[in-house]
């Protein structure tokens, strides 16, 4: 591989429609993934995530669109000609062969010879530390295991990319987090393209460089990881990324004596604006998105605050999430593990003060839904 | 509303193998009246098996079920007068909201106007009211599974058992109706035991947490208690996400050695050269430049940025090891770090029998 | 999100429901379960003893007629038990050039071989309505069904006449083919269920992996599907060899005549055999109960279509 001349995407699909009966599962999808990304796409299930997935690798025939692999333009190619490799959310192991036999079977499917293929194998069970299982069958395997076979079958090869359908989602939580370091080892060692499609947001921003997010089968949002949770274009991107869930509070602008103005909140609060709030109307209806981590239980002296009554505490061991009603609304707060509070029982829970850490959080246009930025 | 005492509960399925262990063994529980008690533990580890003996629906092969002094072992499900909330949401398709909250009022022959008085009531509680004309297929997955909590509130029956409530919920509405059953049950005051196989359910939920595995009790306590001091290692290590760590050290000059380096505060008792395993929770561990006293050298393995903290991976002599940092912290995948423990000693664990040092005295 | 409307019926929170009454009418008779569900059980094996009795009854005198002597056969008080045994209607059955032993050789041949042709038909066109994309593929699978709807007196007319055309009246083939056609519907719809329970993720792993469409059925899903296949060809294979109404009309010479018919044939003279009767009517029954009992499992899950787990 050189590194001096300019590499084609390694896969760039545009304009892909693809309706299901009367249902758009894409309705316009341009995506550029680049050579050598780990490049996620997150959206929830029916968002075409998986279809876009299907289309690229030729399960699926787009009904409008082009499929471009590198400098092959792959639209009308066989799943065989693509040179894809691609790994399932139900592992799709053959049953009745071996780890082994799986592994190779892409390779058999190639007609490599007997002992190329037994070196191939050698090569990725050594990666995946999977030396002890391949005269298993998938039945004498637990998930975890299967996974990593299922991954060897795909990483066997050397495609042009590969392709992953949540492919952690059936593993316990701990081996979810354990395989996402271990994908992260991998796709370094291997330096190849990734496109990993999954609806939890962890796993796109911890692993991935780049990420997609869909939502109705469009394109809502392309960035990094960080990009999209500090600077989430669209209200449905802000929420759909980060635990706890943003809290979003509908207001309204007032300018009130000018720059930058003042947010008055339908729940009788009002909080100055940040400094770097657009102009607009005076009585623009927004919404204000607050990160849970971006309010405090200790607000400094100068602090804008909202004010409430607290709704529900839950002690998560590192963290302490504090549910606050203000007004209507009940807003989360992350606190530290320590915090004390007095118990909550009967219909209303002691007041308190929440500091707004005010710079950090997002407008959004209250119609559009789309950021409002300086 | 009552007391829910389990004593002695023992479960064995017929047809189960000769010599595999029973479903529940020997399990003794005493949930105070108006807890929020939770039972968790991996799938297969008998907490199920109890909710439905509690229920009514299994039958215990031995031991003891009662609701405050009435031992209840005998009544069928429905004279116990317990409500069930499932994983899915039971109700029924061709029947409104209202006819389904009002279904079992309607079954006990209560008068319409009490029905009505009632079903509003619950409504207004769980924010329905203006779903009540509603049928389920009209409802998202949360507000259906709020209509099955109104069908079981609206009885009021002594105590509620939750059969993992929320597992068919996606993320976000897991979170609200999370918080939103924590609010009712402190508000109705209602005891309730609370099935679920997912530890932060588990935590943010429960005044008090059981930690079942393989139908006996590994741990009681409350979630600050599981959390910081888990009694075995198999409670160590399924509280946590990211998971604990557990790492092999050392007595050694009274405090807790690693391979390594790394220097960790012990408790009192074991003595000099015994071979503890230390559990360090991510956040216990900070990183640090390379090569200072009393941390552990390694290099960054993986770097998870999640927005509101950064999840380093480290690969140590010491084997690889979580640490959970702010944002804010900047260090690339490969950089050699150190890494230094904070905070106060952390349990060890006796590595033949897996359960946590006790401070004084013995090992 | 949809309700699960199935288990409404018998979720125990609804039963619970329905009879939350009685939690107000406390202390009604509380008799333990254990004992309520030991009556229960021995209810349900004597019930299932007197319908054992009454089915098993004809079969019973049936074997006990083929073995006893012919005196024995018109014994008055019918003899139950303490009568000799003798094997002679066996060898009739089987003596060269009887009508019967011609007949059992026609049946295992128009029966296998019209098994042979359904199912290797059925499974490429159930794998194809499996997953394939089709125009209109309700409306077809329906017209292949329906094509089971009439009663076989009513096309045998038809099929007479068609056959006399085309030279097939008294040839095993045309059998052949009538049952071949008959089978082909239920073996579709029945192999349908069986591909549609293997997941089409192998299908599509193996094509990216670089097999050919085709090759990913034929290595990956085929060997999966053959306990079905076997469910399936004994069902055709029981529906050949049993079927009477066909064979009745469109054989007639003793050469070309099937099992059934040729049985049939034996009652109508003056003076009845029933010994020679009832011993061709176990020999013919034999192969399918053998057959049947040995794929018994996948008997119960391809009527079920798939319902129940294998």
């Amino acid at each position: 591989m050189t590194a001096d001349e300019e590499k084609p995407p390694a896969i760039r699909v545009t304009g892909l429609r693809k309706n299901f009966g009367d249902v758009a599962a894409l309705d316009g999808v341009d995506l550029t993934v680049p050579d050598g990304s780990f490049f996620a796409l997150l959206g929830p299930s029916g968002a075409g995530k998986t279809t876009t997935l299907r289309v690229m690798a030729g399960l699926e025939r787009p009904d409008a669109g082009t499929v471009r692999l590198g400098h092959l333009d792959a639209t009308a190619a066989t799943p065989a000609a693509r040179d894809l490799a691609m790994v399932f959310q139900s592992y799709a192991l053959y049953p009745k062969q071996t780890a082994r036999q799986n592994i190779a079977s892409p390779l058999r499917a190639r007609r490599l010879r007997p002992e190329q293929i037994a070196e191939a194998v050698a090569r990725v069970s050594d990666l995946l530390h999977i030396e002890r299982l391949l005269d298993r069958r998938p039945a004498q395997m637990s998930g975890g295991e299967q996974q990593r076979v299922a991954l060897g079958r795909a990483l066997v090869r050397e495609p042009r990319a590969f392709l992953m359908d949540e492919p952690l989602t059936n593993l316990d939580l701990k081996l979810r987090v354990e395989m996402r370091t271990e994908l992260t080892r991998i796709h370094r060692a291997l330096g190849r393209t990734f496109l990993y499609v999954t609806n939890d947001h962890v796993e796109a921003m911890s692993m991935a460089d780049r990420v997609a997010v869909l939502r109705d089968g469009r394109i809502e949002q392309v960035g990094t990881p960080m990009e999209i949770y500090e600077r989430p274009a669209t209200r449905w991107v802000a929420g759909f990324v980060g635990s706890p869930q943003i809290n979003v509070l509908p207001c309204r602008f007032d300018a009130g004596t000018g720059r930058p103005g003042r947010l008055a909140g339908d729940g009788g609060w009002t909080l100055p604006a940040p400094s770097w709030c657009p102009e607009m109307p005076d009585g623009s209806p927004v919404l204000i998105g607050i990160r849970a981590e971006d309010l405090t239980l200790t607000p400094t002296a100068d602090q804008p605050c909202l004010e409430g009554e607290v709704y529900v505490v839950e002690p998560l061991g590192d963290r302490t999430l504090v549910d606050v009603r203000v007004g209507e609304a009940v807003v989360r707060v992350k606190a530290g593990p320590t915090v004390t509070l007095p118990a909550v029982s009967g219909p209303a829970g002691p007041r308190l003060r929440i500091g707004v850490h005010l710079e950090r959080a997002h407008l959004f246009d209250a119609t559009t839904e789309r950021a409002l930025r300086a | 509303m009552a007391a829910i005492t389990i004593d002695r509960l023992h479960k064995r399925f017929t047809g189960q193998k000769q010599g595999a262990p029973p479903a529940v063994e020997e399990l003794s529980l005493s949930i105070a009246d108006g807890e929020l008690f939770v039972l968790l533990g991996p799938s297969g580890c008998g907490k199920t098996t109890t909710l439905r003996c509690v229920a009514g629906i299994e039958r215990q092969t031995g031991g003891d079920i009662r609701l405050d002094d009435e031992t209840v072992n005998d009544l069928p499900p429905a004279e116990r007068d317990v409500a069930m909330v499932f994983q899915f949401y039971a109700l029924y398709p061709h029947l409104t909201c209202r006819d389904n909250i009002a279904f079992p009022l309607r079954a006990a022959k209560v008068t319409s106007a009490e029905i009505a008085r009632r079903v509003q009531d619950v409504a207004r509680m769980l924010r329905l009211s203006h779903l009540l004309d509603r049928r389920p297929h009209q409802l998202s997955g949360g507000e259906q599974q709020r209509v099955a909590l109104g069908r079981a509130m609206v009885r009021r029956p002594r105590a509620f058992l939750m059969d993992e409530p929320l597992t068919n919920l996606d993320a976000e509405q897991r979170e609200d109706m999370r918080a939103e059953i924590k609010h009712l049950q402190a508000q109705i005051g209602t005891s309730m035991l609370y099935v679920t196989h997912d530890q932060v359910e588990a935590m943010a939920l429960g005044h008090r947490i059981a930690i079942l595995n393989q139908g006996r009790l590994e741990q009681l306590g409350t979630p600050v208690e599981v959390y910081n001091r888990p009694a075995t290692l198999f409670a160590a290590r399924f509280i946590g996400s990211p998971p604990i760590n557990l790492l092999d050290v050392t007595v050694t000059d009274g405090g807790l050695v690693s391979e390594g380096g790394l220097r960790l505060p012990a408790p009192d008792g074991p003595s000099n050269g015994d071979p503890l395993i230390a559990g360090l929770r991510p956040e216990t561990l900070t990183l640090t430049a390379a090569g200072e006293d009393h941390t552990v050298d390694g290099r960054v393995l993986a770097r998870e940025a999640l927005g509101d903290e950064t999840i380093y991976v480290v690969d140590t002599p010491a084997g690889p090891l979580r640490s959970r940092m702010p944002p804010t912290a900047r260090h690339d995948v490969g950089d050699p770090v150190g890494l230094r423990h904070v905070g106060p000693p952390p349990p060890v664990y006796d590595p033949r029998t897996e359960r946590v040092v006790e401070g004084k005295g013995a090992v | 999100m949809t309700v699960r409307t199935d288990s409404i019926a018998d979720h125990p929170d609804a039963a619970s429901d329905g009879t939350g009454a009685a939690a107000a009418r406390s202390g009604r008779s509380r008799r333990g379960r254990g004992g309520r569900r030991r009556i229960r059980g021995g209810l349900e094996i004597g019930l299932l003893a007197g319908f054992a009795v009454v089915f098993l009854f004809p079969v019973v005198w049936m074997l006990e007629t083929s073995l006893k002597h012919q005196r024995d056969v018109y014994a008055v008080p019918a003899k139950f038990a303490g009568f000799p045994i003798t094997f002679e209607h066996y060898a009739d059955v089987f003596s060269s050039g009887s009508v019967l032993s011609t007949g059992f050789l026609n049946s295992v041949i128009v029966a296998g071989a019209s098994t042979a042709l359904a199912t290797l038909l059925g499974v490429p066109a159930a794998w194809a309505y499996s997953r394939f994309p089709l125009t209109g593929k309700k409306h077809q699978l329906f017209f292949i069904l329906s094509t089971r709807f009439m009663p076989p007196v009513v096309v045998v007319i038809p099929i007479f006449l068609l056959f006399r055309d085309f030279m097939l009246i008294d040839t095993l083939l045309g059998l052949v083919l009538v049952y071949t056609a008959f089978n082909l519907p239920f073996t579709i719809w029945m192999l349908r269920g069986f591909v549609d329970e293997v997941s089409p993720e192998y299908e599509d792993a193996a094509m990216l992996d670089g097999y050919s469409r085709f090759e990913a059925f034929v290595r990956m899903t085929l060997p999966l599907l053959i306990p079905g296949i076997a469910a399936t060809a004994v069902f055709a294979l029981i529906f050949s060899w049993n079927e009477f109404v066909f064979a009745t009309f469109l054989t007639s010479s003793p050469e070309t005549r099937t099992a059934p018919p040729a049985i049939a044939g034996l009652i109508g003279g003056t003076t009845i055999d029933w010994g020679l009767v009832s011993a061709s009517a176990m020999v013919f029954a034999l192969p399918v109960l053998v057959f049947a009992f040995i794929v018994r499992k996948h008997l119960v899950a391809g009527v079920t279509l798939g319902a129940v787990r294998r």
